[in-house]
């Protein structure tokens, strides 16, 4: 993003750019306002939010809601908290980002250093693959992960989310890889290196940015994810947004918005701790899934 | 072994067939190996994505309720699908969300860059404001905005403790109008990004046009207009691809927000093929709803990955 300058041949007058000022700074509020508003009013007691003000600032400070939507509140019929489903969130996520990002190398490598006729096709065919509505696989995907004896469980998501993260994963390090000189891979193969050693020696010490962005996109896509969870998991592995979206939307009992928001927060933290880290990366994955290279 | 003369590096450079005159095994091995390396990801591609389509269109010609059966009926679930009130609600939803969140999202993301990119203090602090939302996930926002929105404790209550008695804002649970809290809540999680994507279209813009615009005396209105603007196809090509395919898959933000309501003032395509294909039992029409997802997504994707890809060669 910021490759070139920032210098620009537009000037501007001083009126001007006072109401960019006050624009930007209306934006801005815009969209920290929701997100403000949960974590103001996770801190709150309940009465605070159903009989006082969502905007004011607590005047009791409690940090009650997290830890009941960390460890007991009402999630479907059990009284969990979010705590399991964070962790099946985890042991979902870890294995498909990596087996993801190693396929997604691989093919990345093939498809620009090794390439064959036809390989564009196949590569517009993983792309392709991407951007299919989902609701399209999950019939099938239903009866298939019963077929594999995997149905409901976190294999059977890692599975899902493998697959359909690979044209994401491939059109990163393939687009990466291309503008590697191939000259180098040639020298190797020159010097007797092989398939792999050419990938392990040359490629992937030279790939470190891409990795990032790989597994940023597909830790922050795979977290987030609520229709796969909500279709192929039960009980035990239940993804973090399909316990929060039962613990929002659940309609009995008090609607208690504290937890609610709490919960929100707790959901979110992961992805927005990575955006917050590594952001540059986060965005350069988001620009090279529109605006390919 | 190789061809490694400079003409012809470019050339051999993309095909990775060393051309020797007779191969032995042990090359001839060495050139399976990257097509091996690529075969699973390639299979799972086929028989997950292509196998999987296949099979959805064939159940949408037959009269699958429950469980999958294959009986052929021809046409009959899209001739039902298409006379089901719920689904002309959900298109015509469909319709208002993606016509709005694709306008909003477009005018603020062009906005918000061209306000960027005036050499604004603090860009690299706002910047990361306007996109973090992009992080999260569609059922936080959408928790997040369902309860701000809420009449009982959200804006409008705290518009009446401010001494605001007659403001009234309670579109989410109005028929009418909680679609339009679901453009507002999409809005907010998608604009930053869209406004990245312009960004860096308007940094790729050559200083040296702009500068002899300025020297021939074009206001800055007309620069924009005339030269700038119209060197941002590129980029508003990519919103308008990546806005209407998230458009037609969203889901997840629908069930947050409003789960479909109130009454079913906010189904859209996605919720209906959830709830016919997995609470109604009526697979049959629920594939047959995914089948008319997929053909309108490919039909703005198809061309546009076609034309990215050719120009990559």
């Amino acid at each position: 993003m910021s490759v070139a300058s920032t210098d620009n041949a537009i000037s501007t007058g001083r009126i001007t750019r006072a109401f960019i000022y006050l624009m930007l700074i209306l934006f801005a509020t815009f969209y920290l306002l929701p997100f403000g508003i949960m974590v103001l009013n996770s801190v709150k007691p309940l009465s605070e939010i159903t009989g006082g003000n969502m905007m004011s600032l607590p005047q009791v400070f409690t940090l009650e809601p997290w830890f009941k939507a960390w460890n007991s509140a009402q999630i479907g019929v059990e009284p969990t908290g979010l705590k399991p489903y964070f962790w099946n969130s985890l042991k979902m996520v870890f294995p498909a980002v990596t087996i993801s990002t190693v396929l997604g190398a691989l093919n990345g490598y093939v498809l620009t250093k090794w390439r064959f006729k036809g390989d564009t096709i196949l590569f517009g065919l993983m792309l392709f693959a991407c951007f299919i509505p989902f609701q399209i696989v999950l019939i099938p995907m239903a009866r298939v992960l019963g077929f594999l004896g995997i149905a409901g469980s976190t294999p059977g998501l890692v599975l899902v989310h493998v697959v359909y993260g690979l044209g994401f994963t491939t059109l990163y390090f393939r687009n990466y890889y291309q503008v590697f000189p191939t000259e180098l891979i040639r020298a190797a193969q020159i010097d007797g290196a092989g398939f792999f050693r050419i990938f392990w020696r040359i490629m992937l010490p030279s790939s470190g940015p891409i990795i990032v962005v790989s597994v940023i996109w597909q830790f922050t896509n795979i977290w987030n994810d609520f229709l796969f969870g909500a279709s192929f998991a039960d009980l035990d592995s239940q993804p973090m947004t399909v316990a929060l979206n039962n613990l929002v939307s659940s309609s009995t009992g008090v609607k208690e918005y504290n937890v609610h928001f709490a919960g929100a927060i707790l959901a979110a933290l992961p992805t927005l701790l990575v955006y917050i880290v590594a952001g540059r990366y986060f965005v350069r994955g988001l620009m090279a899934g529109s605006v390919k290279g | 072994m190789v061809d490694q003369t400079n003409s012809s590096v470019a050339m051999a450079a993309d095909y990775a067939t060393p051309t020797a005159v007779k191969p032995d095994l042990r090359t001839r091995l060495q050139n399976l190996i990257p097509k091996l390396v690529l075969s699973p990801s390639l299979a799972l591609i086929l028989v997950f994505v292509y196998g999987f389509i296949i099979f959805s269109v064939y159940l949408s010609f037959t009269g699958s309720r429950i469980l999958p059966v294959y009986d052929w009926v021809g046409l009959e679930n899209y001739e039902k699908l298409f006379r089901l009130r719920h689904w002309s609600i959900a298109i015509k939803n469909l319709g208002i969300f993606a016509g709005l969140y694709i306008a909003i999202c477009t005018a603020i993301g062009l906005g918000l860059a061209i306000f960027l990119d005036q050499k604004i203090r603090g860009e690299g602090f706002l910047r990361p404001i306007f996109l973090y939302p992009m992080a999260l996930s569609f059922i936080v926002t959408g928790t997040a905005w369902k309860w701000f929105l809420d009449p009982g404790i959200g804006l409008e209550h705290t518009m009446h403790l401010w001494g605001w008695e007659s403001f009234e804002f309670n579109w989410i649970k109005d028929r009418n109008f909680a679609i339009y809290t679901v453009v507002i809540a999409a809005v907010w999680q998608t604009s930053g990004f869209v406004m990245a994507m312009f960004l860096a279209g308007l940094r790729g813009i050559d200083n040296e046009i702009l500068k002899a615009a300025q020297i021939d005396g074009a206001s800055n209105w007309n620069m924009y207009r005339r030269i700038i603007i119209p060197q941002l196809r590129p980029a508003f090509l990519s919103a308008f691809v990546i806005l209407s395919h998230l458009a037609i898959k969203s889901y997840d933000l629908v069930v947050a927000l409003t789960g479909g309501g109130p009454g079913r003032a906010t189904e859209v395509p996605a919720t209906f093929m959830y709830s016919y294909t997995f609470t109604r039992n009526q697979m049959g029409i629920g594939a047959s709803s995914a089948v008319i997802m997929l053909m309108t997504i490919a039909a703005i994707m198809v061309p546009y990955l076609y034309a990215e890809l050719r120009e990559k060669k």
